[in-house]
């Protein structure tokens, strides 16, 4: 049943070689790794953009008169223009940089949920929504008065247009934040008609872009989204640097975040007042070194071509579909028509934690738990899944290994 | 299956296919909770003082269910001293992975050091135990 990938554009036993660690053995066994979807490995060309920047390119942005912060200045503001081009952004100042993901959805919700929404306004999350969309709106609704409601999914894992409509009919939605591509069921969401349903409605529209942007060419201005977020770490960049996106003219309405160095155009004691976005944003020394690890991990992805990762992330998709739905007593959860690399199951009478812990004595690396979406967890009947996600360097035979893993789970509770 | 051996053996299987103390009691003196939070287990224990008998209802995996089934056999006609002595040595057992011959079958489960990430699962039967124990005082 298992075939080596390879297509004319993909060759996926050049692109494992790319990354050292899949060399790596655990437990004495081949190291295969289906958490990408939590974290995704590095590529050496990140490894040796940030190795490189410390050896020969370092100072800090922004501020120095002096060669060596000039020229890494620019390193780090071409990153900003290879952002805006990878989101086809109307313009460079519409990317920030944040910390991850979360930080980027807590500075919506801070600068532009206070400024912009008023008490009495509601705010619409999808039930499949990751904690870090989630919580920041409790805080503002918390702090603020605003509203939060929940869309209903269907059982199959998709938005439920009907409780979509539902949620919006009394006029008071003024921001509706939902997923690309959920971290649990792997559901790519409709971005253009979500974002049509809601400014049809006078409502502006978030997306978390985490699992998304690491499998989909993003076009932010065909989606028209106001906001979008994601973090480097799972599109094989490093950890400490995240993306906001927002439209321009939405940021220029933000009043700031954090305060401090960078983000000011003029300080006196009676008052400051406040740079232009980005920078705005982006107060004190930012994350250099792993902005510019973004970039490689940017260029590494786009070298490799979306339409490519999407023909691979297609076949593992199916063969993992195929070959996990012939375990006897195996769940997959939800049953979306547009999925992609990111599957959740549930065995009967095996714990995930159970699971877990046999697939990784053979090596496999799976997540298990709750996935930062206890109330998803709630709709789905079910306390905790496991889950495998896959990334540019999984191969079918990581699959044969993870069902033939997960035969042996059985045995051992049969 | 030997890479699995050390952890998931017969008596930890046996034990959470076929549990023995589990159950709400018709009579108990005392009651404690247990949660983590990370998995979403959760176990209730029913202590009755004449001895300490241990009853549990669990929702979780099969180390923290195989965990509890050991406890309540080990902790049954203890004085409550001796309970909190009984989970000292269980915790230093679980977390050094040296079995401890005062702690009987309880040693079953001295693979699971290896997986810090499991320990919790192992010692939330007794995390719940201690909070009956609390009440009781």
């Amino acid at each position: 049943m298992s075939a080596a990938l390879k297509t004319d554009s993909f060759d996926v036993a050049a692109i494992r070689n790319d990354f050292p660690i899949l060399s790596q053995t655990v437990h004495g066994k081949k190291f295969v790794y289906l958490d990408s979807g939590a974290s995704a490995q590095k590529p050496r060309a990140v490894i040796d953009a940030m190795v490189h920047v410390m050896e020969a390119q370092y100072a800090n942005v922004h501020r120095g008169l002096h060669w060596m912060s000039e020229r890494t200045s620019d390193a780090y503001e071409a990153v900003r223009d290879k952002t805006a081009k990878f989101l086809n952004a109307a313009g460079r100042d519409e990317i920030i940089f944040t910390r991850n993901a979360t930080e980027s959805i807590n500075l919506i919700a801070y600068t532009y949920g206070r400024a912009s929404l008023q008490p009495g306004d509601a705010i619409v999350v999808s039930e499949m929504e990751h904690h870090a969309n989630i919580v920041p709106w409790q805080m503002l609704r918390d702090s603020h008065g605003v509203e939060l409601r929940i869309v209903k999914i269907t059982d199959a894992g998709e938005v439920d247009f009907a409780s979509l409509e539902e949620k919006f009919a009394d006029g008071k939605v003024k921001l509706l934040a939902v997923t690309h591509m959920s971290n649990v069921l792997g559901t790519y969401t409709p971005v253009e008609r979500l974002a049509k349903f809601a400014h049809q409605r006078g409502a502006k529209i978030l997306l978390d872009g985490c699992q998304a942007v690491v499998h989909r060419q993003v076009d932010v201005q065909a989606i028209d989204a106001d906001f979008y977020v994601f973090s480097g770490h799972k599109l094989y960049g490093p950890t400490g640097i995240g993306v906001l996106y927002a439209k321009r003219e939405i940021l220029e309405a933000m009043p700031p975040f954090l305060g401090g160095g960078d983000m000011i155009s003029s300080v006196t004691y009676e008052r400051s007042s406040w740079a232009k976005p980005p920078y705005r944003f982006e107060a004190g020394t930012p994350a250099i070194i792993e902005t510019i690890g973004l970039g490689a991990a940017i260029d590494y992805v786009e070298a490799i071509g979306f339409p490519a990762i999407a023909v691979h992330e297609r076949a593992l998709t199916d063969h993992a579909l195929a070959v996990l739905s012939n375990i006897g007593g195996l769940h997959i959860l939800g049953s979306a028509q547009d999925r992609g690399g990111v599957i959740s199951f549930t065995m009967d009478d095996v714990h995930a934690h159970d699971i877990a812990t046999l697939l990784d004595r053979q090596g496999i690396a799976v997540r298990a738990g709750h996935h930062c979406a206890e109330p998803l967890m709630g709709r789905l009947g079910v306390t905790s899944t496991a889950r495998a996600s896959f990334g540019v360097y999984t191969t079918m035979e990581d699959i044969d290994a993870l069902a033939a893993g997960l035969l042996r789970v059985k045995q051992v509770f049969a | 299956m030997s890479e699995t051996a050390e952890l998931y053996q017969t008596i930890i299987m046996d034990r959470t296919k076929n549990p023995r103390h589990a159950g709400k009691p018709a009579k108990f003196n005392h009651e404690g909770h247990g949660d983590n939070p990370m998995c979403g287990d959760r176990i209730h224990v029913y202590v009755a003082d004449d001895g300490t008998q241990v009853n549990h209802e669990s929702r979780g995996c099969a180390i923290m269910i195989a965990s509890a089934e050991l406890m309540a056999d080990a902790v049954a006609g203890l004085t409550f001293d001796e309970v909190v002595e009984s989970r000292r040595a269980f915790e230093a057992m679980i977390n050094s992975g040296t079995p401890n011959p005062v702690l009987g079958d309880l040693n079953a489960l001295s693979g699971v050091s290896e997986y810090r990430s499991r320990i919790r699962c192992a010692t939330l039967p007794w995390s719940a135990l201690a909070d009956a124990l609390e009440g009781a005082k």
